[in-house]
């Protein structure tokens, strides 16, 4: 329950408000990341927590592109392909990325650990191709890069906790 | 050329608040709290001839002129939601100088008589946004920031907030909607936000670099802005240049340089290859040809070319470039951003990505490009806010400039040189 769990960052998300409302964004964020997605569970405990309809949360997470309503891989790989990004090579480099991974375009690997998806501008696109990965930036990648990343990031998931290990989930087609 | 926004380029560190005060940082907020009158900033700002950098150029003076004087709640929020296709500038300034948007946001409270700002960052931008809290917690350490600031009466605090992903919250009602813990839509104005903004009251909405320039406008005085660029657009601006050039970057330039300069700044053409048309105002503004290239990027100089400065993002196609295909990719861009309260904008972007769709991939007919601007033309000027208007830019002027590529695909001669992938959305049956 992110309630108990973050009970002091939530107290000081609310502070900054005059209305419990406004913290709505923030601590789906932080329910999302809590969780891995937006489950109707996250929902309802944000809701809770400041009063609201879960409706209204869920309508929210449907608005919002950042916030995921299906269970996600541990690593979400958004690659920008929109206009600015397609003149440098942003869709080839997204049928790479796809044939790399063996997912079509908001798949997830089987062990759980990729999901891939296009999105719109990420306001880089002097360096493109480029795309975020859990909200952190990589640029100027090409196909040497972003096999590096997906190294990189297959060792950090082996540096995860047992528990997270064992409660990692692979998603069916 | 030394810079006046971008300065991080030539003070290493300048993220850090010692080093930020080292070469004059907070002596325009000292001047404006120390020595003027709320009102006196605000004739300042108005004399400096500052426009609004976030694209739409109102005069900043005069929107602060707007809200009410006397006691009250009142808002100061800074827009930081950069989502326009093409746009970066704002990133940089947060995560490189962000001690100078913070501190031309003080002055801002300062003269509307706000006790609270908040900076709305979208989502994706968590990064900058950090670095501009360590900034904001170096800012109250200094005594910026808090209570009786400068030891005067003024008290001030500043927060950030994330959005989630949504275009639409760089407009700015849909943004104080987004705030307040709703669906970022837009409403209706009036009220405007200077009377009716966050929870209701009187609020100030301005763009990142817009609010970068207050401070030297501060210490250097509007006479000296005013000397910069020209005379009906002053002062400098930040140029995001992406696509087919060899150097994609911002590039901070006076008002007044014309878009060839540009191109050239950024090491011309990728390739050298032939330049065939560019988006002056990232998806949002009518594209410009060749003909357009020696006009000068002011608020006024691509009227007579049908086309707005806007945000200064500028997006350059090469001769290789297919311009359905470009239409397509915008035209898919705002049908996604469309936030659904208005029907021409929902429905009309949706039918404009299907039309295109099938121009692009050879299926469309002749009518096809009538019913193509006809739904286009539906929708401008019918909505509750520009989204619809920008949607309409990128079709209509390629449809006006390049008639030939969309004669050529529905005639079935497909020139486009770039292929469609597998990430495109499919077009419903």
């Amino acid at each position: 329950m992110i309630a108990e769990k973050y009970a002091k960052e939530i107290e000081g998300i609310l502070a900054r408000f005059p209305t419990k409302k406004s913290a709505v964004l923030p601590l789906m964020h932080l329910a999302q990341h809590e969780y891995g997605y937006m489950s109707d569970e996250a929902k309802r405990e944000v809701a809770a927590i400041l009063g609201l309809d879960p409706t209204h949360v869920l309508s929210l997470a449907g608005f919002y592109s950042l916030y995921y309503e299906e269970p996600v891989g541990k690593y979400v790989l958004e690659i920008c392909n929109d206009l600015a990004c397609a003149l440098r090579g942003a869709d080839e480099f997204v049928e790479m990325a796809s044939a790399k991974l063996g997912i079509p375009v908001d798949g997830t690997t089987e062990d759980g650990l990729f999901t891939l998806k296009t999105v719109m501008c990420l306001g880089a696109c002097d360096r493109a191709p480029m795309l975020q990965c859990n909200l952190r930036f990589e640029e100027n990648l090409d196909e040497a890069k972003f096999a590096a990343l997906l190294a990189r990031l297959r060792q950090d998931a082996k540096q995860l906790s047992v528990v997270e290990k064992i409660t990692s989930y692979a998603i069916g087609e | 050329m030394t810079y006046l926004l971008l300065r991080h380029r030539d003070i290493p560190d300048l993220h850090q608040i010692d080093v930020y005060q080292a070469h004059g940082g907070y002596n325009g907020l000292r001047k404006a709290v120390l020595e003027m009158s709320t009102q006196e900033v605000i004739d300042v700002v108005r004399a400096s001839g500052l426009r609004g950098r976030g694209g739409a150029g109102f005069p900043t003076g005069v929107k602060w002129s707007f809200i009410p004087k006397g006691p009250g709640e009142k808002y100061v929020v800074i827009n930081t939601d950069e989502s326009e296709t093409g746009t970066f500038k704002d990133r940089e300034l947060s995560e490189k100088n962000p001690h100078q948007v913070i501190e031309g946001a003080i002055i801002a409270a300062y003269s509307i008589g706000a006790k609270t700002i908040y900076n709305y960052f979208r989502g994706e931008f968590m990064d900058a946004g950090y670095a501009m809290e360590e900034a904001i917690r170096e800012a109250y350490a200094a005594g910026f920031l808090g209570k009786n600031i400068l030891g005067s009466e003024f008290s001030c605090d500043f927060y950030c907030h994330y959005g989630a992903g949504a275009y639409i919250c760089g407009e700015e009602t849909a943004l104080i909607n987004s705030l307040q813990g709703e669906l970022g839509q837009p409403w209706s104005k009036p009220p405007f936000p200077a009377v009716e903004g966050l929870y209701r009251k009187p609020t100030v909405v301005n763009n990142t670099e817009t609010l970068a320039n207050v401070p030297l406008i501060m210490v250097n005085g509007a006479e000296w802005y005013m000397g910069l660029g020209t005379d009906k657009s002053p002062g400098v601006k930040i140029v995001c240049m992406s696509g087919h050039v060899e150097k994609p970057g911002n590039y901070e330039v006076e008002m007044g340089v014309t878009y060839r300069q540009l191109i050239e700044m950024a090491g011309g053409m990728r390739g050298g290859k032939k330049f065939k048309a560019l988006l002056p105002s990232g998806g949002s503004g009518p594209v410009i040809t060749d003909k357009a290239l020696d006009a000068p990027m002011t608020y006024e100089g691509l009227t007579p070319f049908d086309s707005v400065m806007g945000s200064a993002s500028v997006i350059v196609m090469d001769e290789s470039t297919d311009m359905v295909w470009a239409a397509l990719k915008m035209s898919h861009f705002f049908k996604h951003e469309s936030c659904g309260k208005c029907t021409p904008c929902r429905e009309g972007t949706f039918w404009m990505e299907k039309l295109l769709h099938r121009i692009y991939d050879g299926h469309g007919t002749p009518q096809d490009i009538i019913t193509l601007e006809s739904v286009a033309n539906q929708i401008g000027g019918r909505t509750l806010c520009a989204l619809g208007d920008f949607a309409i830019n990128p079709v209509l002027s390629t449809i006006k400039h390049f008639p030939e590529e969309y004669r050529a695909k529905v005639q079935g001669s497909s020139n486009g040189q770039m292929k469609q992938v597998a990430a495109r959305t499919a077009v419903p049956s």
